[in-house]
């Protein structure tokens, strides 16, 4: 039997006590991915936030791995929005993906030599080996967001909770997206993903779209239909011939 | 002298630990308020008869737990909780000193500093204080490191959050309160803040940049003793005009070094 990585039970969740989105059922079973799409504001970045234990749940139950959600951390791997005006750091880009390891080996543990395997392998496979070296702040944000990528992976978590990871990329985000897909997929990784392409998240097993409200759960083909999507966004766009069709 | 020395260094040491994270994680305006906030504590302590450091620590908590609620209760961003309490803080300071007649000697004392008035018990307190700084900034460097990167990854790795960042305000109270007997509470702020911006150009490490800002710092103590010593100007004063110094130089040459880099 596979365990559920996710279960959800009649919950609330949002910001200082106000619910942004209630009414989340769900169960989603180790391995698979789950897409979160919606627009800016519609509780994406909440819901993650809240399975990463970034925010109190505001009702209902929620089990993360088994347990509440920020119990099961060094199973998980969490990747913030990147805000392009924050402060960056001046250390170096592989101190920063080095910090990832950080958790399995506490205050005192040397980082080992599979440590440092790790870290190298992640930051190769965002193609960011050449930035190693280079402080943070010094990174244009395409760069950064490939750095931040990185220490995402470097976790080696079994589950993956990615907040846009292809948003500002310097790089062809789409492409990233399959490859990740297909290597979590592979790993038998579970990933829950927001994201604002549709196209995204056709490719995930599972989509969630959020308006604030739980507009539709399920398979890709089933819930990314036109009605529901003119229901999340408030607009469909549609090809017809050479003309796009925009439906309000 | 001899004293002045070794109270200058310990002062660089704690300042160059301490000031690291707080450039790192963006602190300076914070550390700013806490170095000024001290202010009404001391003034009141010597006002009473009481150590300058029971009152200097008391103004801190009173800073640290005052900007916390502020910020959390009011929706105010940080830097406009921080700016209040500074300036209530320091006004209070000021009130305080002006009930009495004969403080203005001591107030000059408070803000610039007695670099030659340091005795060997002050040493060993300034001594032990920097040895347990120096101690938790190794012990803690991961969940500092992961929180100056971000508060959320800190959070995910297991590290509080909350209880991080209060731990290394702590921290800059501590140096704060030991330091502002040599600098003075106005130009402690230059020592925690000067050496470490300057070192944060030079090195992409952690602990490199700490030597490199006590280093500094160490430095400057020196050269501002001597300056101070042959042209009779404040101690003070002069250790972190060089400090502020040794930041513009070192800012224009890695300016100047990174033009190079790119165009050749």
């Amino acid at each position: 039997m596979v365990d559920n990585a996710i279960f959800l039970k009649d919950v609330s969740i949002g910001y200082d006590g106000t619910s942004v989105v209630s009414g989340l059922n769900m169960t989603l079973p180790q391995g698979a991915s789950l897409a979160l799409v919606g627009s800016n504001g519609s509780g994406k970045s909440t819901f993650l936030k809240t399975l990463a234990g970034l925010l109190p749940t505001i009702k209902g139950c929620i089990e993360v791995l088994g347990d509440k959600p920020g119990h099961k951390l060094l199973r998980m791997s969490y990747h913030g929005q990147f805000h392009p005006n924050s402060f960056l750091l001046p250390l170096r880009s592989i101190d920063v993906v080095r910090m990832a390891r950080f958790p399995v080996r506490g205050l005192f543990r040397r980082l080992t030599k599979e440590d440092e395997n790790i870290v190298q392998e992640s930051l190769a496979y965002m193609h960011a080996l050449e930035l190693s070296e280079k402080p943070v702040n010094a990174l244009s944000g395409g760069q950064i967001q490939r750095v931040f990528l990185s220490h995402t992976l470097a976790r080696q978590a079994d589950l993956l909770l990615l907040d846009e990871p292809t948003a500002g990329l310097d790089m062809n985000g789409a492409d990233l997206f399959e490859k990740l897909i297909f290597r979590f997929k592979n790993e038998g990784k579970t990933l829950l993903v927001a994201t604002h392409s549709i196209k995204e998240a056709s490719q995930c097993d599972y989509v969630l779209l959020l308006a604030s409200r739980v507009v539709a759960f399920g398979k890709p083909d089933q819930v990314l239909t036109p009605e529901n999507l003119l229901e999340t966004f408030g607009l469909v766009a549609r090809f017809s011939g050479n003309e796009l069709l925009i439906m309000e | 002298m001899l004293n002045a020395m070794a109270a200058g260094t310990l002062v660089a040491i704690a300042c160059g630990i301490v000031g690291t994270f707080m450039v790192l994680r963006g602190l300076a305006f914070l550390g700013d308020a806490l170095a000024h906030g001290v202010l009404p504590g001391v003034a009141s302590a010597l006002l009473w008869g009481f150590p300058g450091f029971v009152g200097a620590s008391i103004s801190s908590l009173v800073m640290i737990a005052g900007i916390s609620w502020v910020t959390k209760k009011s929706r105010l961003s940080a830097d406009t909780a921080i700016g209040l309490l500074f300036v209530g803080m320091l006004a209070l300071g000021v009130v305080i000193v002006s009930r009495s007649q004969s403080f203005s000697g001591d107030l000059v004392k408070v803000l610039f500093g007695q670099f030659l008035g340091i005795s060997l018990f002050d040493l060993i307190i300034q001594g032990s204080v920097t040895l347990v700084l120096g101690l938790m900034a190794f012990v803690f460097r991961r969940p500092f490191l992961l929180l100056c990167f971000s508060e959320d990854q800190a959070q995910v790795s297991g590290y509080s959050a909350k209880f991080y960042h209060f731990l290394l305000l702590v921290m800059i109270a501590m140096t704060v309160i030991v330091s502002f007997q040599t600098v003075g509470t106005l130009l402690v702020f230059g020592m925690l803040l000067a050496p470490a911006a300057a070192s944060s150009f030079l090195s992409r490490k952690l602990g490199t940049m700490m030597i490199i800002a006590s280093g500094f710092g160490s430095f400057s103590v020196y050269a501002g003793l001597l300056l101070s010593y042959h042209f009779n100007l404040s101690a003070g004063g002069c250790v972190v005009l060089v400090a502020v110094g040794i930041f513009f130089i070192v800012f224009m040459l890695s300016k100047g070094f990174k033009k190079e880099h790119f165009n050749g």
